[in-house]
């Protein structure tokens, strides 16, 4: 039904200020030299999260007592930690792990979200008031404290962390994507494919979804940043990664009762969970500039 | 103004009820069954069947639910499976270390955010605005809980001038309330930043200096107390998110706080503590926020531009 | 168009502003003079520079803006070599100001009365109960209803009439010597707009101030003005008293704008005539005089160099090729009768 309804001079063309524009954000974005710093970090922490371990001689996880606690040097660029294991190959080997939770927490809470988001949105009435209930029921859990209740449930792992960090993503995306599809369900256009007989379904993912794109972009991109602060802290309670993966968290919680004395065994994997975190703000920040100068 | 409040007591409600049936089914959404998996997996059937009994689990859901939030209501929260005491009494002894870290915290991060923001807004495009909103960034993207091994490592540890960890004397609050304020601050910061930014071309700001106000004033007066309404807000999110944050900040400063205590729980499977204890928290952020939008209501009406 | 005393002097003004694509020229050699108790009415499209002339005047140009050049003699002092204390002692004391928005230009954290109090603590050294007193009389004086009760009252209380009084009333407060009115009555309904303007033009008399009045509305220069500057394109086009601008308007762009006006005492027929085209931003500026695009009288000398402003034999003065030897076009136009025939010609 809702794919016969196309008219014969096309259908009405909706102002597409996403796509129309694309040209224009990116100029934006490139001329952002900070923001577009923060898109090459990126994109160099995921190849070295691919190549990085193929280059890597050492093994992240064997360890190799005699050489264990040895400051950074020659060989061991950042160190080795308390079983002689050496730091950087584990950071480096740790990179795929704690992208991966990014990306995949909050592909999740992201997914989850706007489409509970849109259908409030779009909906109203009781659906809108139930699903926003809801959403403030998941709010109302200060910070971290929801992705650690989820844990306590389902135990501590990295999956598990992933599926908390999506949850707690959740609410954040709905509540954007619930607002703006309000907006846009109100524009005149969105009436007239209405009237041309589309169905619900297609006017969502046809027209309201592609309007309210640069929101769930930028909020996307901050969340990950968001995401790995999380699941970090979550491992370096015990809750998240178990050792001896090289995620960063868990490397700090392993290497705590030995960085008094030896204090790279904290330097490096701290530094290096700033430098990911800091990447994806600096480059949400800067495609917010550029897609959306008005929002906060 | 009267009629906001009870229509905004109304909405808590349902969040609340929320909040306890979250709470409430933590235990019940464990996979497998809750009374051996708290039991120990070396219990037998008579010791399972006793934890049963013990948490209540052999009674409907319903049942169960009505007995936990008029428990709850009347301060009873069952007793740790672990000590054995009332989990009311244990959290009671460290619910107040929590709000004091949270809140030397958050004013810390109000004082500090504000004043970074002020003269960043004001040398805006300066090298001083570019180097905070820099290190802004910066206590945004750090992880607090390295911040705080950093901060023991080279001021307790190396120049000797904090105790390494602990609660209570003026020296102990000083490391732990830096390590949680700092992402507040970066981010009331940036917040007043852009909110002074957005202020200081209003018309009413040209009005002012076409009076003859001095420049001072004209930031101070004029500009600062409509640039704080939004800032207003995000005080109350960041008071919750460092309630949350207070979880690592005790961890790392071995602090005998709510947040620990949980952490602790969680890792012994504790569920009563870790349900009271959350319970606690999420109903401290909720009335925090309440009392927020309150104010912020109250302080936008007077702008409201019809 | 002499006057005994004058009470402000521009001369050969020049602000622009500095952007990443170069200089803006926004007020390009401006010159104009206000007679002690007289109005002068600036008029102009918006982007014709005359809101930053107001601006400019005030000292109260922001960032990229720089005043560049040329005097502004106010009681035969220069303003762009007072110090910036200096001039927060002239502003809203000697010289005020009102905006085109009401509904924006005061304060929402702060009370009526405190706003305009705050214009005698600072200029008077008043005590801030004999401040809020002297404020109560102001109120009155703009015929505020209730004053006492307005007084403490926020800007979101009032309307935008209102609201205008109370700017009124603020810039009114330290009995200024020039008041300089931003297009007050713009944003404002129109029954209203007469009441602002009338109560603007009663208080000008009774305290025999200045009025420098930036309006795009011929119609309310008519009413309330003694002389008239017509801006276009960072220039002024046309100087004269009222009675000459409107008895014999000189210049094809004035002659447009009157052209452009409902008349209620003759029968229009047809449309209003409309001048054609935009105002050019300031960046991009043609090299002859600048109305030239959309001039229907514009010939070969016009596109290629820019006028200057020459006084005629009534005393007003003009910047058009028209009026000048040089002239190349077609010889003996009147540019008041002849320019709907080339207009509708044109199009």
């Amino acid at each position: 039904m809702a794919e016969t309804v196309t008219s014969p001079n096309k259908e009405v063309k909706p102002p597409n200020p996403q796509i129309e524009n694309l040209k224009i954000v990116w100029k934006k974005l490139k001329k952002n030299k900070i923001a577009m710093a923060g898109g090459f970090l990126i994109l160099f922490f995921i190849l070295a999260s691919w190549i990085g371990p193929l280059l890597t001689t050492m093994d992240p996880s064997q360890p190799n007592i005699p050489d264990r606690l040895q400051g950074p040097s020659a060989e061991y660029w950042f160190g080795t930690d308390h079983q002689g294991r050496d730091i950087f190959t584990r950071i480096v080997h740790g990179m795929s792990i704690t992208l991966y939770i990014g990306f995949v927490s909050v592909a999740l809470g992201c997914v989850a979200g706007v489409f509970l988001g849109l259908i409030s949105g779009y909906y109203g009435g009781r659906t809108d008031t139930v699903i926003m209930r809801i959403m403030d029921v998941l709010l109302a859990f200060p910070g971290i404290l929801l992705a650690l209740a989820i844990v306590s449930v389902l135990g501590g792992s990295l999956n598990n962390v992933i599926i908390a960090v999506g949850i707690f993503s959740i609410p954040v995306f709905a509540r954007i994507v619930r607002g703006s599809a309000l907006a846009v369900r109100k524009l005149e256009y969105i009436d007239a494919v209405r009237a041309l007989g589309a169905s619900d379904t297609r006017i969502i993912f046809k027209h309201v979804l592609p309007n309210i794109m640069s929101p769930i972009i930028v909020q996307a991109t901050l969340r990950i940043a968001t995401a790995v602060l999380t699941a970090s802290g979550l491992s370096f309670l015990g809750l998240g990664a178990q050792p001896p993966t090289p995620e960063w968290g868990a490397m700090l919680s392993a290497g705590r009762n030995y960085m008094w004395e030896h204090p790279h065994i904290a330097l490096f994997p701290g530094l290096a969970i700033v430098a990911v975190v800091l990447a994806f703000n600096l480059f949400g920040d800067g495609l917010r500039d550029a897609l959306d100068p008005k929002m906060k | 103004m009267l009629t906001y409040t009870i229509r905004r007591i109304f909405q808590t409600i349902p969040v609340l009820i929320g909040v306890t049936i979250l709470v409430f089914s933590l235990m019940h959404l464990i996979p497998g069954d809750p009374a051996q998996i708290i039991a120990g997996e070396q219990a037998n059937q008579e010791q399972v069947e006793q934890m049963r009994e013990r948490l209540g689990l052999n009674e409907p859901l319903p049942v169960q639910y009505w007995n936990f939030v008029s428990g709850a209501v009347q301060g009873d929260l069952g007793n740790s499976i672990r000590s054995g005491r009332a989990v009311s009494s244990e959290i009671g002894a460290r619910f107040w270390v929590t709000v004091e870290l949270a809140l030397y915290s958050t004013i810390l991060s109000i004082f500090i955010g504000l004043i970074a923001g002020i003269i960043s807004a004001t040398k805006r495009g300066t090298v001083t605005d570019s180097l905070i909103m820099i290190v802004a960034l910066f206590g945004l993207s750090m992880p607090n809980f390295w911040l705080g091994l950093m901060l023991i490592q080279y001021f307790s540890l190396g120049f000797g001038w904090f105790p390494v960890s602990g609660w209570g004397s003026p020296q102990q609050l000083v490391l732990p309330v830096i390590t949680l304020g700092t992402a507040g601050a970066a981010i009331i910061a940036r917040m007043t930043r852009s909110s002074m930014l957005e202020v200081i071309h209003a018309d009413y700001i040209r009005t002012a200096r076409a009076k003859g106000v001095k420049e001072r004033y004209v930031i101070y007066k004029h500009a600062l107390r409509n640039a704080l309404i939004p800032v207003v807000t995000v005080v109350g999110l960041q008071f919750g998110a460092l309630l949350g944050g207070a979880v690592l900040t005790e961890t790392v400063f071995a602090i005998n706080g709510l947040g620990r205590f949980v952490v602790d729980a969680i890792r012994m499977r504790d569920f009563p503590i870790v349900q009271g204890s959350v319970l606690v928290l999420a109903l401290m952020f909720v009335v925090v926020n309440f009392l927020v939008d309150i104010s912020y209501r109250f302080l936008n009406k007077r702008i409201e531009l019809d | 168009m002499e006057s005994p005393k004058t009470i402000i002097k521009v001369d050969n003004l020049q602000t622009s502003f500095y952007t990443d694509k170069g200089e803006v020229k926004a007020v390009d050699g401006v010159s104009f003079e206000i007679p002690s108790g007289k109005t002068l009415g600036i008029v102009g499209e918006s982007g014709s520079g005359k809101s930053i002339t107001s601006l400019s005047v005030m000292r109260l140009i922001q960032d990229p803006g720089k005043i560049k050049g040329g005097q502004i003699l106010f009681n035969g002092e220069n303003l762009l070599d007072k110090s910036e204390a200096q001039m927060r002692r002239i502003r809203g004391n000697q010289i005020s100001m009102i905006f085109q928005e009401p509904m924006t230009s005061l304060n929402p954290v702060f009370t009526v009365g405190d706003q305009i109090a705050e214009a005698y603590m600072i200029h008077e050294g008043k005590s801030k109960k004999e401040a809020l007193r002297k404020a109560l009389d102001m109120l009155k004086l703009v015929g505020i209803p209730s004053p006492e009760q307005r007084l403490k009252q926020y800007p979101h209380e009032l309307s935008g009439g209102m609201r205008q009084r109370v700017m009124i009333a603020i810039a009114l407060a330290c009995n200024p010597e020039l008041l300089i009115a931003d297009e007050p009555t713009t944003a404002l309904d129109v029954t209203i707009q007469a009441q602002i303007l009338r109560l603007i033009n009663n208080l000008q008399e009774e305290l025999g101030m200045s009025v420098m009045l930036i309006t795009h509305d011929l119609g309310v220069v008519a009413e309330t003005c003694d002389y008239v500057a017509v801006m276009y394109a960072g220039k002024v086009v046309e100087y004269a008293d009222v009675e000459t601008l409107f008895e014999s308007p000189k210049h094809p762009y004035t002659v447009g704008l009157l052209k452009s006006l409902p008349r209620h005492d003759i029968d229009q027929e047809g449309e209003l005539e409309v001048i054609k085209g935009m105002v050019p931003t300031p960046d991009n500026l043609p090299k002859g005089c600048r109305f030239a695009p959309r001039c229907p009288f514009a010939s070969d000398i016009c596109a290629d160099r820019l006028p200057e402003l020459d006084e005629l034999e009534d005393n007003s003065q003009v910047r058009c090729w028209i009026y000048t030897d040089e002239w190349d076009g077609k010889s003996g136009v009147s540019v008041k009768d002849d320019y709907g025939t080339f207009a509708s010609k044109e199009s």
